[in-house]
């Protein structure tokens, strides 16, 4: 086992839920409710769950968007709440994150150079990038992906659904990060551009050295990537267990009802 | 005679660059009772067929060249707007992928079934229970109790309180239950569902499907299922088309064609389904994405993603083969029969 590079221990997060009445105490509904898990440097986790279950605030509270009511996030040890103004920046270019729909998280108006060199405009200070060095990185970030020259000043309208997830995910790595967040890279994608993404990230993590937290619903396509799933649901972990022994043996109703949930091939 | 036939039909688009090719010759024959899955890629064409069945599709920008679609052995391509109102939402109705785009928010549940059923009341009051001489009010409340029925039969618990509800007072895969209610109060003989399940969680997807073929087993209704997710194709199809850039290249019973796919297309989305014991790195690419349809290729529209095309695959268009009654394939060189 590779040392953990994550620490999620008893984080709870409450949303306060609109007024029923103007003389009832508001109520507040737990998102996340004493989440524990681990995330091993090199390895992928997955985390399951329907919607609702809170697999969103979880990717948000790690990214540090969203403060949590109680636990602590640790961070090769240190807790990402208590960091100054720099430490939030190191945090983020160290963790970045790939969203669902490529279409909702690029602006349209950005040519794909301007997309990924974004981030490093922002970590200016700390990586110190001149406008050339940044264009070069960025070609060699668009090679990594499988993109060319010829994609360099194009707009997101001008490429199809799986060529812009590729640009999201060189968006991502253009700051060196250690660790990548996964909220559903391929549910808005067709199988055969599911399947070119899912072997570009496995790609990616074994050049790179890459940490993913995979968040998803669709069970085959987590049984394929991750090493350890973890299954949450109204806000609690109700299992968490090595991919393999989670398919074959699961211990919690609720994931059996999702293993046999899933679409199968077999007659 | 089949339910629906649909006959070499071929469809344009207009758009800025030109007009695209987007329906290319489709075939399909369905039969009452049968559940079609409609396979395929995004920008196979899978979405307009079914539009086209229902005459949905706005013309201009679409352009019927040529082809017939043949409903219950009546060419619906040459019926006018008041005929194809009537059947619709009676004969043939149809379900969308996202549930919340399909209900009005201001009006209530209860409402939107009733409205539907008052309408196909209209033309055929004995789907409402009642005889040709009943009074509009007579109409308007049996279509009310009609839609509390349809409510319950779709699983939806304490019906006759939540049809006063608003649809953002229901649950995503609550308000797919009230839609399929919606498409099955006319009693359809032909149920278009546009990738039903598409928009919910796995947990709902099962729930869901199981609903549907229950509702229409029961009925006999012939289904014609749009989905890209061959899983879902297992799961509930009697029969499956694979259609690439608006051609049916594979077509059969569910189990012949998943089973011994023969086409190189449907051997590929097969392959790019993420299986048990695949190893990390071992899943297979489609290379390529599906073809520009202003210019498309000539000859098998396939060919330039095909890892089995030959010179030939460039000039000619494959016909289709008859492998089995329940089996076709429109391929030069299809696989060979797996062992």
């Amino acid at each position: 086992m590779t040392s953990p590079l994550i620490e999620v221990r008893g984080v709870s997060r409450r949303y306060a839920l609109a007024r029923e009445s103007l003389w009832q105490p508001r109520r507040s509904l737990n998102a996340l409710d004493g989440v524990s898990l681990t995330v091993r440097a090199g390895q992928t986790l997955g985390v399951v769950g329907e919607s609702g279950s809170g697999k969103s605030t979880l990717t948000r509270c790690l990214l540090g968007l969203e403060r949590v009511d109680a636990g602590q996030i640790l961070y090769r040890g240190e807790d990402i709440a208590l960091q100054d103004a720099a430490g939030r920046r190191r945090h983020a270019s160290r963790m970045q994150v790939v969203f669902q729909d490529p279409n909702a998280s690029m602006n349209p108006r950005m040519t794909v150079h301007d997309i990924v060199a974004e981030g490093m405009v922002i970590h200016q200070q700390d990586l110190g990038l001149d406008s050339a060095a940044r264009t070069a990185r960025v070609l060699v970030l668009l090679d990594q992906v499988g993109l060319g020259r010829d994609h360099l000043y194009r707009h997101p309208h001008e490429l199809s659904g799986g060529q812009r997830q590729r640009v999201c995910i060189a968006r991502a790595l253009a700051l060196n990060p250690e660790c990548l967040i996964l909220d559903e890279p391929t549910s808005a994608l067709d199988v055969s551009v599911q399947a070119q993404v899912l072997n570009l990230l496995h790609e990616m993590q074994r050049s790179l050295g890459l940490t993913y937290v995979f968040v998803s619903h669709d069970l085959s396509v987590v049984r394929y990537l991750c090493d350890e799933v973890v299954v949450l649901r109204r806000g609690q972990v109700v299992e968490a267990a090595p991919t393999q022994s989670l398919f074959e043996h699961p211990q919690n109703d609720y994931t059996r009802t999702l293993i046999q949930s899933m679409p199968d091939l077999a007659f | 005679m089949a339910l629906l036939h649909i006959d070499q039909l071929h469809l344009a688009m207009r758009s800025f660059e030109g007009e695209a090719h987007v329906l290319n010759g489709v075939d399909l024959q369905v039969n009452p009772g049968e559940i079609w899955g409609l396979a395929g890629e995004t920008g196979c064409g899978k979405s307009v067929t079914g539009l086209s069945v229902s005459r949905l599709l706005a013309t201009p920008p679409a352009r019927y060249l040529s082809g017939r679609i043949l409903f219950d052995g009546q060419d619906v391509l040459t019926l006018n707007e008041a005929a194809m109102r009537r059947l619709r939402g009676r004969a043939i109705s149809m379900i969308f992928q996202d549930p919340a785009t399909n209900l009005n928010p201001v009006l209530r549940v209860g409402e939107q079934i009733a409205d539907v059923a008052y309408q196909i009341g209209r033309h055929a009051p004995e789907v409402l229970g009642l005889d040709a001489q009943a009074s509009r009010s007579q109409r308007r409340h049996a279509a009310q109790a009609l839609g509390i029925r349809m409510l319950e039969r779709v699983g939806i618990a304490d019906a006759a309180r939540r049809a006063r509800d608003y649809p953002h007072q229901f649950s995503g895969g609550m308000r797919q239950r009230v839609l399929i209610a919606m498409a099955l109060v006319g009693q359809p003989r032909l149920l278009i569902a546009d990738e039903p399940t598409t928009a919910l969680d796995v947990t709902l997807q099962a729930q869901i499907l199981a609903l549907l073929s229950d509702l229409v087993r029961d009925s006999g209704t012939a289904v014609l299922m749009i989905t890209h997710n061959l899983g879902v194709v297992a799961q509930i199809c009697s029969h499956v088309a694979v259609m690439y850039a608006g051609h049916v290249v594979e077509s059969g019973r569910t189990r012949d064609v998943l089973k011994s796919a023969r086409h190189p297309y449907t051997r590929a989305l097969l392959a790019a389904l993420p299986r048990p014991g695949l190893a990390r790195g071992q899943l297979a690419n489609l290379p390529g994405r599906v073809p520009d349809l202003i210019h498309p290729p000539s000859g098998c529209r396939f060919a330039p993603r095909c890892p089995r095309a030959t010179s030939a695959c460039s000039v000619q268009t494959p016909g289709t083969t008859v492998l089995s009654p329940t089996h076709q394939v429109a391929c030069l060189y299809p696989h060979e029969e797996p062992a």
